[in-house]
């Protein structure tokens, strides 16, 4: 019965395999998930997810999935509720600090509004006589609920099964990993670049040597040390400044700052839409102190791993054309120098914080994609791992 | 054997679930969250709880894959060798066991904390695939089997500064510990400090998320940080007016070292606290 359920996350590109769906089959065999739907959720969840940027595809099939399952007819117990119950939340209700309590996001004042009136409505009705009586399941005020629509009347104890269903909720809807990057998930996927050469510390046994030397040495034990492997990987980010990258300079400043502690041997310039023969360092001085385009191509040798970080959205005439430039006359094309460097170094990527679905609309993007031969990136987690992976290649 | 959280910390219930499956169905357990959720205490929770002895292995980034089974060291054995030693007739006496050898031959069944497994080569939980899947290995210079008589409970914890292979997370159940809403909260503090005044709380936890609704925080403070902090102010007996009356004298919360870690945070925050103070005034 749980094979729809398997089929749809894999459709959802949620990484489960048939040894996990085992996995559960034999977890339920074993009674683990006590036979309540809270349970089971989070069973399922521990079982099939291995990754918290799957946990909100999970909890969206899981919603679809198990849609009208409810929990059993416990809840009858909301249904006759005592007047004198009644009343005193009327009055505790509407005070500030009840308010405060209310979790519940979307909706609320309205909510508030409406619970307002029909808590008048029935104390009306009350004088008229009649024993007041809850709705049962329809209503989003109850004791034991809790909707994302729902108001919660205050409840002496915690109820584990409330009104919404946790996977309603999408608590992890921010670690899904198409959404755009931050400090901390950038060093993740920076890391990737991590590559590893021998320089540093003294930590390994060189065997040939000691082998070599305790020869040398009569026979009695002379031990080598070689260094401990060590993170260095040499990295050159161009970064457009000023213009329609102002937008995004957030992000990119936030790529740097986590760059930089990542690599030793890290160099970084400025450039301005497309690169021409100058790029500068400090962006307040970039008319007086350039580096030369042909310098840096000569004096960063082949090895360096080059990052343009940039929306690569101009005119087409600025990367195809002589003197295309907004800010100078160039003498050479934009896509001159960009083959330059695709010629110099082979491991070349290029980040664009513009989304993918909107590349296809600007010709200078596509321009662009075909000069780095299609080695862009949209800078989001997703994004960035890719290019990490293309530049470790 | 049922985890249901002790009476020093508080499980919600996925992570209860995720526990007791784990137990059940004898797989490995890792655990992601932010630092300070309480991942590396889970583990001593649980050895408390399941009574059973806790194995702790805390991995570095020098740390090999096959530390953890065991060490042969031959360098003591060839100069013991050279220097006539006795021992050297047995192999067994130069290997070292690691403490997953320690674990799969634990007199009863123990439970093996794999702390930060992240911070170790990228390749090293792929090197233990398969000893954490059949839960046994070959040692070659004896040629003998370790195979584990009962199967560990494996508690494994991950601050995400790498990403495991995919193939060693199939063996795993995953549970990421999310950071607790205040209700959870407040049950984790009362769980630590009972006699701790109720106004008290509700301050400290007021001003605990504002502080964490702070935009742009580098770090930001955790439930450790918090029980730290909570600690301080009972010890110097701050009282919930001088928490509450942060907007006459001081512009940050008192003892606010416990939750800030870095001047730049602290800058952040006076500044914002300066600009709400000023906007109170207009």
């Amino acid at each position: 019965m749980f094979v729809n359920f398997f089929l749809e996350l894999r459709q959802a590109k949620v990484p489960v395999s048939i040894k996990e769906y085992l996995a559960l089959m034999e977890a339920m065999d074993k009674g683990v998930a006590d036979y309540s739907v809270d349970e089971f959720y989070y069973l399922s969840r521990a079982v099939l997810v291995k990754d918290e940027r799957n946990l909100d595809k999970f909890d969206r099939v899981f919603g679809h999935i198990f849609k009208g399952l409810e929990a059993p007819a416990g809840e009858g117990t909301t249904a006759e509720i005592p007047e004198e119950w009644l009343r005193k939340l009327a009055e505790k209700l509407l005070t500030e600090e009840e308010k405060k309590q209310i979790e519940a996001m979307g909706g609320w004042e309205k909510l508030m509004e409406t619970l307002k009136k029909r808590l008048e409505e029935q104390q009306k009705r009350h004088q008229g006589g009649s024993k007041w009586i809850g709705t049962a399941g329809t209503s989003p005020f109850g004791a034991y609920g809790f909707n994302p629509e729902g108001v919660r009347i205050g409840q002496d104890k915690n109820r584990e099964g409330r009104a919404v269903k946790v996977w309603d909720k999408r608590e992890y809807k921010n670690l899904d990993d198409t959404v755009e990057i931050g400090t901390r998930n950038i060093k993740i996927a920076l890391r990737r670049l991590r590559k590893f050469a021998r320089e540093g510390a003294e930590i390994e046994l060189d065997m040939p040597d000691t082998i070599r030397s305790t020869a040398r040495n009569a026979g009695y034990l002379d031990i080598k040390m070689i260094p401990e492997r060590r993170n260095k990987v040499k990295l050159l980010l161009l970064f457009d400044i000023g213009g329609s990258m102002d937008a995004h300079i957030r992000v990119c400043e936030e790529l740097f700052s986590a760059a930089r502690t990542e690599f030793k041997h890290l160099e970084f310039f400025y450039f301005h839409n497309c690169l021409y023969e100058k790029l500068w360092k400090d962006n307040r001085r970039r008319h007086v102190d350039t580096f030369s385009t042909a310098q840096l191509l000569h004096t960063y040798p082949p090895d360096y791993k080059v990052i343009f970080v940039g929306d690569a959205s101009m005119s087409p005439y600025e990367i195809a054309y002589p003197g295309g430039s907004v800010e100078h006359w160039n003498e050479e094309a934009g896509q001159v120098w960009m083959q330059r460097m695709a010629d110099t170094y082979r491991s070349m990527v290029w980040l664009n914080p513009v989304p993918e679905r909107h590349w296809s609309y600007t010709p200078s993007i596509q321009l662009l994609q075909q000069l780095t031969s299609s080695r862009m990136f949209p800078l989001t987690l997703g994004g960035l791992d890719s290019a990490m992976k293309e530049l470790n290649k | 054997m049922k985890f249901t959280g002790t009476d020093s910390y508080v499980a919600s219930d996925d992570l209860r679930v995720a526990v007791n499956a784990a137990i059940a169905l004898q797989r490995p357990l890792l655990i992601k969250g932010e630092p300070g959720t309480g991942k590396t205490v889970l583990a001593h929770e649980v050895s408390k709880a399941i009574n059973a002895p806790l194995i702790e292995w805390h991995i570095k980034s020098t740390t090999k894959a096959q530390q953890g089974l065991y060490e042969y060291d031959a360098v003591s054995r060839l100069r013991d060798s050279q220097l006539g030693d006795e021992r050297v007739k047995d192999i067994r006496n130069y290997i070292k066991r690691g403490k997953l050898w320690d674990a799969f031959t634990a007199a009863e069944r123990p439970v093996l904390l794999i702390d930060e497994i992240d911070k170790a080569d990228i390749e090293f939980p792929n090197d233990l695939l398969l000893e954490l899947d059949r839960m046994e290995f070959y040692v070659y210079e004896t040629q003998e089997v370790v195979k584990a008589a009962q199967r560990p409970v494996v508690m494994i914890t991950s601050n995400n500064e790498k990403e495991l292979p995919d193939a060693f997370l199939r063996r795993c159940f995953f549970h990421y510990i999310r950071f607790p809403d205040r209700e959870i909260m407040t049950q984790i503090v009362d769980v630590h400090f009972p006699d701790l005044q109720r106004n008290l709380l509700r301050e400290a936890l007021n001003i605990f998320y504002d502080i964490r609704d702070v935009p742009g925080l580098k770090k930001k403070p955790s439930t450790s940080e918090l029980l730290d902090w909570l600690k301080l102010l009972m010890v110097e007996d701050i009282s919930p007016e001088t928490l509450r009356s942060k907007d006459s004298k001081q512009l940050i919360p008192p003892l606010h070292g416990a939750l800030l870690k870095n001047e730049q945070d602290v800058h952040l925050f006076e500044r914002l606290a300066f600009m709400a103070r000023r906007e109170q005034r207009q």
